[in-house]
């Protein structure tokens, strides 16, 4: 079954002018399929839609004549006709047929879906609260990729750019033309990677790794969200997928091998208190904004406050270990000694301890959470 | 028609006055009505919710409600429609409606009728004050998907334990319906003759009956994962958060017709009503709604064909959840045969019979392309599915409510309805729920995701369409409010058969219905659906 779909998005040069073009429609129909996966899922729903809206048709037409026709206002006279075991067998077996007619092609694309096998790719997708990471396990790097609409823009005090809520910092690179694997799992609550053009929607499981495939037919730009509630910011954690040329992403992949090498930080290094407040803030914007606020307040009742915290303007001790360890007292703060660096984590205390109303003046080094961290399991 | 001298008996004097005539109601019309206009106030309770969540996703970026709030209204409005409204608003009926149709004094259960009524409102409060307990009420969704709500504050054991009582009264009113319907039918009303409306409830019963257990385990395993240190749900631990789905479900899905199968019967009473034509198929009726009944245990697992079944298991529900379309679509060809060569007339409730059968088809055909799973992949967790499954509770379970409470008005309160507001009621509602709803079809198809609090811009439009159908909407079901106030004072005397075609035992009682109804047996010959064809005796009082 060959089908048209919506004009646009098909070239990859003429892919930024055509989203804004579409952005400006609302869509009825599924978005244009990107992938093998996705074409007969638009095929398979066309194909349903036509049945069933046949179906209501018919029953819409046969149940119009008879209000039209046989009413009491017409004059019409009630025949007592019931039961009738012909009719009501050829009313079961028709619905019948027309469901084997359906399963058929359904069974199909069930076992296309599911054939994972021959992948020429693998990439380890992870969800966290709220963001996605993607591992590339054929290449040992991989990075985190947070929504990239400013705060402002959500709260409307600014103007929404184009992608709004549907843009990221660091967008999943991928091959055309290649069967890529994707494995997927989460570090908190479940959450679903759905990229409509892709054609795949796979919930991503904590503690559990679920499999999912696909190849992407031309380059371009493809955006989807979260689809099962993650709590808080569920709305806010899209995924951006760029598809380039096997060229291009030979291109990026060795740009990012390189990168992965020389910003490997080390582990002894010394910092200065200023160079770590920097980068703690950019840590802290990533993490831990969602909860605790840019203004360090968070959400009374729900996230402490930081800004005058006991815990905070405390014993150093007592501040690595829950941000390390995550808290028992309250699960929605996590251990983010299993996500961060041992360098974004003393840099994001050394920020938390120095920001807002707290003056600590203390800071704290990649070296003492490395020693924290073989303490704790030792 | 010896029976309509029996109007003249006094009403009964022994009963309870004031505020104790409700809290030590052991009568099954003071129960009826109690279940009724608690569920109507729970039914607005839960409107507002929706008005809210409508409010903020009437333009993009955050307006009223933070995301975490947000995700609290989204949540109680399903516990409170489903719990609170829909599922109390039946069993009322059944309440009032029963003892009536099979010739039976009253609920077989009188005292514990009462309790399963009086659990409620403090089960609604738990839920009610949860918004204001630190962390605010649950915001988990209704579904309370593990481990999110492993995580969540103080409101989510409110939650839990409000989702125990409200268990223990399903249950309680269930059994209630079970032994009244088995033990109480009044002689010459066999089981293959009752009305549909018994039927339904019947079987609705037994649903109930065995999946409220199930939901509490699940609630249960929640709260021990919560504050006892089991790890049900919690894969360090040892455990499988899909498992909470698998059981959740497994009552989930039963429960979908819990809410359906009383409307079918409410219909299957209405259609026949005012075509004057009995039901075309009433042994295929019994049948199909049985199987409806017992297909509903098999098909949990199509709720989570994106979590990452094998195959097998995906084929094995798919097929399962295709082959629920086979019985549905008997009983909706079944209604159109018995319109077929009626006479029809279209007063209140027989409009929303109609509008039930054709919305109602719409969310069953939505079903159907929900069922196939590999579209299900673009569908799930997309607003297409909110538009299917209110398609099926609102247009379904609602408009048939409504088409009851219009269609037994008169037997219950002695007064008729206004016809002209019970018709501009409906017309509204028709419009309104469509523009509302139908326009999410296409969200979710374009890829919005259901409970989000802010979209992104390509899906305004459709937004901001539903959102003033809400609005409509919600301001429609005030025109019912008024209709039944104003009725109960000032509405016309209604005759003892106020529709002419109206032929099930109910219809043979004096109007208002006396306090006490058959408190001695009649004797009847009855055809089937409920239709009395010779009564005898059968006194009150």
């Amino acid at each position: 079954m060959s089908c048209r779909y919506m004009p646009g998005s098909t070239a990859a040069s003429s892919l930024f002018v055509s989203t804004a073009i579409e952005a400006q429609v609302a869509a009825i129909n599924l978005q244009a399929p990107a992938t093998s996966l996705a074409r007969l899922e638009y095929d398979l729903h066309s194909m349903l839609l036509l049945v069933t809206g046949g179906i209501f048709l018919l029953v819409l037409a046969v149940m119009l004549y008879a209000i039209v026709r046989h009413r009491k206002s017409a004059g019409h006279a009630a025949k007592l006709f019931h039961e009738n075991t012909t009719v009501e067998i050829i009313w079961t077996i028709i619905p019948l047929l027309i469901l084997l007619l359906i399963a058929w092609p359904a069974t199909q694309a069930v076992l296309n879906q599911k054939s994972t096998r021959g992948e020429e790719l693998t990439i380890k997708i992870t969800g966290y609260q709220w963001k996605w990471r993607y591992d590339y396990l054929d290449d040992n790097f991989g990075f985190m990729s947070h929504l990239a609409t400013p705060a402002a823009a959500i709260a409307g005090t600014v103007a929404k750019p184009l992608n709004y809520l549907l843009e990221v910092d660091e967008p999943l690179v991928v091959p055309t033309g290649r069967k890529v694997r994707l494995l997927l799992t989460a570090n908190d609550v479940i959450h679903s990677w759905w990229v409509p053009q892709l054609g795949i929607k796979q919930d991503a499981i904590p503690g559990f790794l679920r499999d999912a495939w696909f190849m992407v037919d031309r380059p371009g730009i493809y955006r989807g969200q979260c689809s099962e509630l993650c709590g808080k910011d569920h709305g806010f954690m899209p995924i951006v997928v760029d598809a380039r040329s096997p060229e291009d992403y030979e291109h990026w992949r060795a740009a990012r091998l390189k990168q992965a090498a020389a910003s490997a930080d080390d582990p002894t290094r010394v910092w200065t208190l200023a160079a770590l407040r920097e980068r703690g803030e950019k840590v802290y914007g990533q993490n831990c904004i969602p909860c605790h606020q840019a203004n360090g307040r968070g959400i009374p009742g729900s996230f402490p406050a930081l800004d005058g915290s006991p815990v905070v303007n405390g014993d150093k001790a007592g501040h690595i270990n829950i941000v390390l360890n995550g808290s028992q007292k309250n699960p929605a703060m996590q251990a983010w000694g299993k996500q961060l660096s041992d360098t974004d984590i003393a840099a994001v205390i050394s920020y938390e301890r120095n920001a807002w109303g707290n003056h600590t003046g203390q800071l704290v080094q990649p070296a003492e959470i490395r020693a924290a961290r073989t303490g704790a399991a030792s | 028609m010896a029976i309509a001298g029996l109007a003249a008996v006094p009403q009964q004097s022994h009963r309870p006055h004031g505020w104790r005539r409700w809290l030590f109601a052991t009568n099954h019309k003071d129960i009826g009505s109690l279940y009724l206009w608690f569920a109507f106030c729970m039914f607005l309770v839960g409107g507002v919710l929706a008005l809210c969540i409508r409010a903020e996703l009437f333009r993009p970026g955050l307006q009223f409600f933070q995301p975490e709030l947000f995700n609290q209204l989204t949540t109680l409005h399903g516990l409170i429609m489903v719990f609170g409204a829909i599922m109390p608003a039946f069993t009322g009926l059944a309440n009032w409606m029963l003892p009536l149709m099979i010739g039976a004094p009253d609920m077989a259960f009188a005292r514990m009728n009462n309790w399963s009524f009086w659990l409620l409102p403090p089960a609604m409060a738990l839920l009610l004050l949860s918004f204001v307990v630190p962390g605010g009420a649950a915001a988990a969704g209704w579904t309370l998907y593990a481990p999110l709500s492993v995580q969540l504050g103080m409101g989510m054991d409110l939650t839990i334990f409000a989702i125990h009582i409200l268990g223990v009264s399903s249950i309680m009113g269930a059994i209630n319906i079970v032994v009244t319907i088995i033990n109480l039918r009044a002689p010459g009303m066999g089981m293959m003759k009752m009305p549909m409306f018994a039927w339904a409830s019947l079987i609705t019963a037994y649903l109930i009956i065995a999946v409220m257990p199930v939901l509490a385990g699940a609630v249960t395993m929640v709260l021990t994962d919560r504050h006892f240190g089991t790890h049900f749900f919690n894969a360090a631990g040892g455990g499988d958060p899909i498992l909470y789905q698998h059981v959740f479900w497994f009552f989930g899905h039963p429960e979908v017709y819990i809410m359906a199968l009383p409307a079918f019967g409410i219909v299957s009473q209405v259609i026949p009503t005012f075509a004057r034509k009995p039901l075309f198929g009433y042994t295929s009726m019994v049948y199909a709604t049985s199987s409806i009944g017992v297909l509903s245990f098999m098909v949990w697992a199509h709720h989570m064909f994106v979590t990452g079944m094998p195959a097998t298991a995906q084929l094995f529900f798919m097929y399962a959840t295709m082959l629920i379309a086979v019985p549905t679509g008997v009983k909706v060809f079944n209604w159109i045969a018995t319109m077929w060569e009626g006479s029809m007339s279209f007063e209140t409730p027989m409009l929303f019979a109609i509008g039930f059968i054709l919305l109602f088809t719409i969310g069953g055909l939505s079903g159907v392309t929900l069922s196939v799973a590999a579209v299900d992949v673009q569908l799930h967790g997309s607003y297409y599915v909110v538009a299917h499954f209110h398609y099926v509770l609102v247009a379904g379970a609602l408009f048939s409510l409504f088409s009851a409470v219009y269609y037994w008005f008169p037997k219950m309160t002695g007064k008729m309805y206004s016809e002209r507001l019970g018709r501009l009621h409906f017309w509204w509602s028709l419009l309104w729920f469509n523009v509302t709803f139908f326009p999410m079809h296409f969200l979710g198809l374009a890829g919005m995701p259901r409970r989000i609090p802010d979209y992104a811009l390509q899906f305004t439009q459709f937004n901001q369409i539903a959102s003033v159908g809400a609005f409509m909407f919600g301001l429609g079901q005030l025109i019912f409010l008024v209709n039944i106030l104003y009725s109960l004072r000032h509405g016309k005397t209604a005759a003892q058969q106020p529709w002419e075609g109206g032929n099930t035992l109910e219809w043979r009682l004096p109007t208002p219905a006396p306090y006490h109804s058959f408190s001695e047996a009649p004797q009847l010959d009855v055809a089937e659906n409920g239709v009395v064809v010779a009564m005898q005796g059968g006194k009150h009082g």
